[in-house]
């Protein structure tokens, strides 16, 4: 299972508490995690990738074993410890506004 | 045994959109004693909500995040409780056939050469020609008759539908297409499409206003538009009197007289008798004539309201007194409401979409200010009350009156 970790609005839109966990067939990259979330959860499409272009949006970030890896491919494998379920994958909303 | 039925006494239910979630208000008819319900969608600015005329438990809310985007809620329960009105959680997001379900954030512009001229880009601040790009929903407009049907007015200025309680939402791209869309640019607030007003008598007449494009006029339920803006004078654009480019702030009319407007612009407020054909300043002896609302009277059509701002240069009160100002002839000569408005030390603001009224007797009058006010009156504007003083700042307040 991978564990997605969610900024606390989107959790709320969401309605889960804590991690979400999910299935996710074929290999472990943001796009198919991001498909697999939205899957799950369709509220959530348009609030982390634009619903046309599929990119991120500007203030978020995708965070995973420390590293940033929001400016990676969107099909490149995600490390080892987030497909094995041992590490999270981190939506982070940016620090900023008012 | 007697059975006659003592009538219902009326509810008024104020929808008020923060910059930190949505407020519902809730009163008997006599407006004096106000419930404040917790903040729904904390932390999100809510640009607007509005319940359908036509089934007034009904409301739709437009939630918007600079993070997160666009998020279109709505209630069936008088604002109880919300959802995304989308595909649900655990169905499949495709059909069968593979085309995609209700997404009801999802605001595409149509540039399709069948359903309106594709045009993508407008004027940016330099002068070069920028692409649309959908930022968020202004305002939710309801069909008169239909709660499934609702207009939405977006930035980068356009006008959607939803036909299916908005699950989904289609541009009426005729609006953009229809010739002058490259020559509209952005003011500072952002290029938005602010005003739907739908004509009660014949809802395939609509009027839309867009800061800073103008006003435009429908006769075939938004097919096709023509810009209204003759009589029109603004001296922020090269050709003060040009037929599109005008930041009008917001328009009112009242539902007996659908073609009578009245139009607070930047600065000026004007007033058409012609559907909007012509417009004519009706200013008169307002202390400054730069604002953001203009709302009318619900039982008196002459009777319009206003509340001075004194430039665009310092947007607070004139003095710092805050003032509404009411004519009772349609313009060109307004009196001064202050009683129990502050009258010293006030810089606040008051947004384009924060004034309503309701339809009882004496007209209930409400406005909201961008230090978290919402003030009430319960007479037509002779006296005011502050029913609620801490919210964050208001950007929009929709009154409902039950029954």
């Amino acid at each position: 299972m991978i564990r997605v970790v969610l900024p606390a609005h989107l959790r709320t839109l969401a309605r889960v508490e804590g991690d979400v966990l999910l299935e996710v067939e074929g290999p472990v990259t943001q796009r198919s995690v991001l498909d697999a979330l939205e899957a799950c959860y369709p509220m959530l499409r348009g609030t982390i990738r634009d619903h046309v272009t599929q990119e991120r949006r500007p203030f978020l970030r995708f965070f995973a074993c420390e590293e940033d890896l929001s400016h990676q491919p969107p099909d490149a494998p995600l490390p080892e410890a987030v497909a094995s379920g041992a590490e999270p994958f981190w939506i982070i909303g940016a620090i900023a506004g008012g | 045994m007697a059975t006659a039925k003592s009538s219902r006494p009326a509810r008024v239910r104020l929808l008020v959109g923060t910059r930190k979630g949505a407020f519902i208000l809730i009163s008997d008819g006599k407006r004096r004693r106000w419930e404040v319900s917790d903040p729904h969608f904390a932390g999100w600015e809510i640009y607007h909500m509005k319940g359908s005329p036509a089934d007034p438990n009904r409301l739709y809310a437009s939630q918007t995040s600079g993070w997160f985007g666009q998020i279109i809620q709505r209630s069936d329960d008088g604002g109880k409780t919300w959802h995304q009105p989308g595909t649900p959680p655990g169905e499949p997001i495709t059909t069968p056939e593979g085309m995609p379900k209700g997404e009801s954030n999802k605001f595409v512009y149509d540039t399709s050469p069948k359903s309106g001229k594709p045009l993508t880009t407008h004027q940016w601040y330099d002068g070069t020609q920028h692409p649309w790009e959908f930022k968020r929903v202004w305002h939710l407009e309801p069909s008169l008759a239909d709660p499934d049907t609702v207009y939405a007015g977006v930035e980068d200025a356009a006008l959607f539908r939803s036909t299916d309680g908005g699950k989904t939402w289609h541009e009426l791209a005729g609006l953009r297409g229809h010739g002058t869309g490259p020559q509209w640019s952005p003011g500072a607030g952002g290029m938005g499409l602010h005003t739907i007003l739908i004509d009660p008598g014949n809802p395939q007449r609509m009027y839309v206003a867009i800061s800073a494009a103008g006003t435009f006029r429908t006769e075939d339920g938004g097919k096709t538009w023509k810009p209204i803006n003759r009589g029109l004078k603004s001296n922020y654009i090269p050709d003060p009197e040009a037929e599109v480019g005008h930041c009008v702030h917001r328009i009112a009319m009242h539902r007996s007289r659908p073609s009578v407007l009245f139009m607070q612009k930047h600065w000026d407020v004007l007033r058409s008798d012609d559907a909007g054909e012509n417009w004519r300043e009706v200013s008169g002896n307002l202390p400054t004539d730069f604002g953001f609302v203009i709302d009318v009277h619900a039982h008196e059509p002459e009777t319009i309201y206003v509340v001075p701002i004194k430039s665009d240069s310092e947007h607070f009160p004139p003095e710092g007194k805050l003032r509404v100002y009411r004519s009772r002839t349609g313009g060109n000569e307004w009196e001064a409401l202050t009683e129990g408005l502050p009258q010293r030390d006030c810089y606040v603001n008051v947004l384009r979409d924060a004034m309503a009224v309701d339809s009882l007797d004496p007209c209930g009058v409400y406005f909201g200010t961008t230090g978290g006010q919402v003030y009430a009156s319960a007479d037509a504007g002779d006296s005011w009350t502050p029913i609620v003083r801490d919210l964050p700042g208001v950007l929009s307040v929709e009154v409902q009156t039950l029954p």
